[in-house]
């Protein structure tokens, strides 16, 4: 069985030769380049586009403008269809926009014969507009009055979830509640995949065949058809091995402009060839929120009412929208359960910033941010050991969610505590560290979270798989979830091997998604694939494995119940006695003259369920008061994420989550001028990605409950090791200096100004 | 377009191509030689992904114009596999250890790899943090990147 164990990667050898193919690597040379003009204004109407000079310019061969293209608007957020109307994605973008609704809105492209002829003719093109008032802050932008970005949406609002659980004004009338309230910011930050978006199309057969770094291809396929107005089968979509994705190519991004141009040149071959700058602004990026949190709490800690206000900043489009907040709304009622009242009233809101997309853990790293923020300055008013108090107020063993039906079957955040608290010895720690003074102090913070494993039952969750036999008894696997580095190919093998009965180098996942030979599934997001999968793989292996046996039966002479495929041998179930290999089964079958069969299988398999995962991240920190600098000295992350398919790669990906949670928390920020809307650092030198140099080591640990809704026990850890880390590291500012911050990412600038207010400096 | 001829040594070979005089290096590499190895992350030296050796030394081959390549030896992640297609032991370390997830990064990390290493000095972890800080990774917290360089460290040091 290697199911479980800590398998190389299958993909491995092929990425550290170099023979791993990228889109750009496999597009033919001689494909025209198309690029993209982006407005120089964060709102207005493209009132005129002069294209003459541009198209005089030897190599162009033509320029596309808003003015040009079809007026059908498509939705481009990387959701399963629904065939409800109420719950489809907004459908606000056109290919080209006339309307710009931020600074690097598409407003035009240029295709011609090589990059720098197209680069002369953006420089050619003379764009007018009318200007229009903009406006960045979300709560402003919900202000009568203010710019109006969409014309559906009164005061930019998108979206908009409220609850109240409980009464919460009769609740807080409790006598002796003390009352702890805070305001807690995120920031807009960027993907960062290493590969920018790139994309090349071209038409063959009568369809338009989509070449492109994208972590969604039947998904991107359907919304092709949609900007372009063409069946969907007349599209097909590919997607080769991609550098990286992180939620932001959970999106069409540029494949429908990119079709359109094609179809403009003749069918002839295009490529559309994001650059980082572009990459920031013009793609996607994640939701800054603001938060405003009161809790009240009894003296001992319990929590009896608590009340969140959030404001997403949506950005110029609803790409996924309002889903983002939505899900934070729903984590603050479940991480923490209140004895009496929980209120909340979230609200998603159009500005004239860059479009927010999904990006790792989908509002979940916010929302973190801000409740455990919340938790550690109750715990701090209380006078309470801030574990304590979470202990006393989390999520409870046996807590049921009514919506999900996910239950909290095991003791999993106790679990995952204890485990992170004896590696930082914390207790010890935070007690020494509270009583520092001194420019150079140390501190430890923690922090836990909450996370959702797919998307059941907001929306659909099935996977489709075919698995095909060779006559060597090897199997390829064509399934459409996707491999973008987080080693999904790798988990899959596995689970095709112990279900089949073959070693799993006979196992050959088909890598690159072809929609026009791939079954339809929807792809990486969510951190569903391994659990989804799972479910697939094991549906489809098993009905592969009754074929083999089946055809054993008739071979041998043996009733087919009494037969096993152990390891590549078909053997006798009860005495063990090989029967023959798999090879020669397969071979037999294959070429038999009385009953020639390849085996295979193939289904689509539908899920109704879905699991919680939970888990916690401690930090260690240094902080130099008059520098205004924090050091980070020790980390780690404790996730019970089910059963572990491949625990060298779990920990693996961790370390990436923690990673982009110290990049959140420390580092990242896209910063915008007031006065214009331009961005000002859209590109790796001025925004601070982190380096090897930011970094302490990083520590991953699991508990490991078996996850019993899926049959290999498994459960989301793709996105939640992104969560816990930047609450963690402001908790052990906070340790280490008493001053609480509540602004991410936690950079000298801030911290000066929180030094200054407190009096440390 | 004015072009030049550009002879230089890639990966042991001696050749000579014609190339805009404003193509970088990356350009080059990827297109005249099809060394696709050779990523395009950010095109201005900031990501490190195309990051090759040229005359013993690690550069940005992007922001390293292919004329200035006259003359040069220049390495590529293509010419680490033995003469039977054996993979070196740096790339084996990036294997054993995880080091290796969306992969995009992945060539120029074991270029910068192969020059730390064939310095033969030894390294602290910091230090070698310092050196690995030109490349930017964003699926694996750089973890088990520095583990598979050390780890290599060592067992050519006879240490491990």
């Amino acid at each position: 069985m290697v199911v479980g164990k800590s398998v190389k990667r299958v993909d491995a050898i092929d990425k550290v030769t170099g023979k791993a193919r990228y889109t750009d690597d496999l597009a033919d040379k001689s494909a025209l380049i198309v690029k993209i003009y982006h407005s120089t204004i964060a709102h207005g109407m493209v009132t005129s586009i002069d294209t003459s000079a541009a198209e005089a310019i030897p190599g162009v061969v033509k320029v596309l403008t808003c003015f040009d293209v079809p007026d059908r608007p498509f939705p481009t957020a990387g959701h399963p269809w629904s065939i409800d109307p109420h719950h489809q994605d907004v459908a606000d973008r056109l290919l080209l926009n006339k309307h710009v609704r931020y600074y690097g809105d598409d407003v035009a492209v240029v295709i011609a014969e090589d990059e720098v002829a197209a680069d002369q003719g953006l420089r050619a093109l003379k764009v007018e507009y009318e200007e229009l008032p903009f406006v960045l802050d979300v709560q402003e932008a919900m202000k009568d009055g203010a710019p109006q970005l969409h014309e559906n949406f009164k005061n930019n609002i998108l979206g908009r979830t409220n609850y109240e659980i409980g009464n919460f004004e009769e609740a807080i009338q409790e006598p002796g509640l003390v009352k702890i309230e805070g305001w807690y910011n995120t920031p807009v930050v960027q993907h960062c995949h290493i590969e920018n978006h790139i994309c090349y199309a071209e038409e063959q057969a009568g369809k338009i065949v989509i070449v492109s770094s994208t972590q969604i291809p039947h998904i991107v396929r359907r919304i092709c058809g949609q900007a372009l107005g063409l069946p969907w089968g007349s599209v097909r979509l590919i997607k080769p091995y991609i550098g990286g994705g992180f939620g932001n190519k959970q999106d069409a991004l540029y494949e429908p402009l990119c079709g359109y141009c094609c179809q403009m040149v003749g069918g002839r071959l295009v490529k559309l060839d994001v650059s980082r700058e572009e990459t920031f602004i013009s793609n996607r990026v994640r939701h800054a929120i603001r938060y405003h949190i009161v809790t009240y709490a009894r003296p001992d800690g319990r929590f009896v009412a608590r009340q969140m206000e959030a404001y997403s900043n949506q950005g110029g489009y609803a790409s996924h929208g309002h889903g983002i907040c939505a899900k934070g709304a729903g984590a603050f009622k479940q991480i923490y359960v209140d004895e009496k009242a929980t209120k909340v009233d979230a609200y998603t809101v159009f500005t004239n910033l860059p479009a927010a997309g999904a990006m790792r853990a989908y509002g979940i790293p916010q929302v973190s941010f801000a409740i455990e923020s919340s938790v550690e300055d109750a715990a701090k008013v209380l006078g309470i050991d801030s574990i304590k108090l979470r202990e006393m107020n989390m999520m409870p063993v046996g807590y049921v969610d009514a919506f999900s039906k996910n239950c909290n079957y095991f003791d999993s955040l106790n679990q995952c505590i204890a485990k992170g608290k004896a590696y930082l010895d914390y207790d010890r720690l935070h007690a020494e560290y509270a009583k520092q003074t001194g420019p150079i102090r140390r501190g430890v913070g923690m922090a836990i979270f909450w996370y959702n494993t797919a998307v059941w039952p907001i929306a659909l969750e099935a996977s489709s798989c075919r698995m095909l036999m060779n006559q060597d008894g090897s199997v390829q696997l064509h399934i459409c979830e996707t491999e973008i580095g987080q080693g999904a190919d790798t988990v899959f093998a596995q689970m095709v091997a112990d279900t089949v009965g073959i070693p799993m180098e006979k196992v050959h996942v088909v890598s690159t998604q072809d929609t026009d030979i791939t079954p339809f599934g929807t792809s990486a997001y969510a951190s569903r694939q391994t659990y989804v999968a799972g479910f697939a793989i094991h549906n489809i292996g098993t009905q592969l494995k009754n074929k083999l046996l089946n055809y054993a039966s008739y071979l041998t002479g043996k009733p087919s119940e009494e037969i096993d495929i152990v390891e590549g041998r078909v053997v006798d179930k009860s005495s063990g006695e090989l029967l023959m290999s798999i090879e020669e089964l397969a071979t037999t079958a294959l070429y038999s003259t009385e009953q020639a069969e390849q085996f295979s299988a193939e289904g689509t398999t539908q899920i109704k369920s879905n699991a919680y995962s939970f888990g916690c991240g401690f930090v260690e920190v240094e902080v130099d008061i008059p520098m205004c600098k924090v050091k980070l000295l020790r980390m780690i992350n404790v996730h019970d994420c089910g059963r572990l398919i491949n625990p060298q790669l779990a920990e693996a990906q961790v370390h990436g989550g923690m990673s982009m949670a110290i990049g959140y928390g420390m580092g990242e920020q896209l910063l915008f001028d007031p006065k214009t809307g331009r961005p000002l650092n859209n590109n790796l030198l001025d925004y601070k990605l982190s380096t090897t140099m930011d970094h302490c080591d990083l520590k991953a640990e699991f508990v490991e409950n078996f996850e019993p809704t899926s049959p290999f026990g498994t459960k989301a850890l793709g996105e939640p090791p992104a969560c816990p880390g930047a609450p963690a590291i402001r908790n052990a500012i906070l340790n280490a200096t008493g001053v609480a911050v509540n602004q991410t990412p936690m950079t000298p600038h801030i911290l000066f100004e929180r030094f200054k207010e407190e009096g440390l400096l | 377009m004015e072009k030049k001829l550009v002879k230089c040594n890639i990966n042991g070979k001696d050749v000579e191509t014609y190339v805009d005089v404003r193509a970088s290096l990356t350009d080059m590499l990827r297109n005249d030689y099809r060394l696709t190895s050779v990523k395009k992350g950010c095109e201005v030296g900031e990501c490190g992904a195309c990051n090759v050796i040229i005359d013993g030394e690690c550069y940005n081959s992007c922001i390293y114009l292919a004329v200035w390549a006259e003359g040069k030896h220049i390495r590529t992640l293509e010419s680490l596999l033995g003469p039977n297609g054996e993979l070196s032991d740096i790339q084996q370390a990036f294997v054993d250890e995880a080091a290796v997830q969306c992969g995009f990064c992945t060539p120029g990390f074991i270029m910068t790899s192969v020059e730390i290493l064939e310095s033969g000095k030894e390294y602290t972890r910091d230090e070698l943090r310092k050196r690995l800080s030109g490349h930017l990774c964003r699926c694996t917290g750089y973890e088990n990147i520095i583990n598979a360089v050390e780890n290599t460290m060592k067992k050519r040091l006879g240490k491990a």
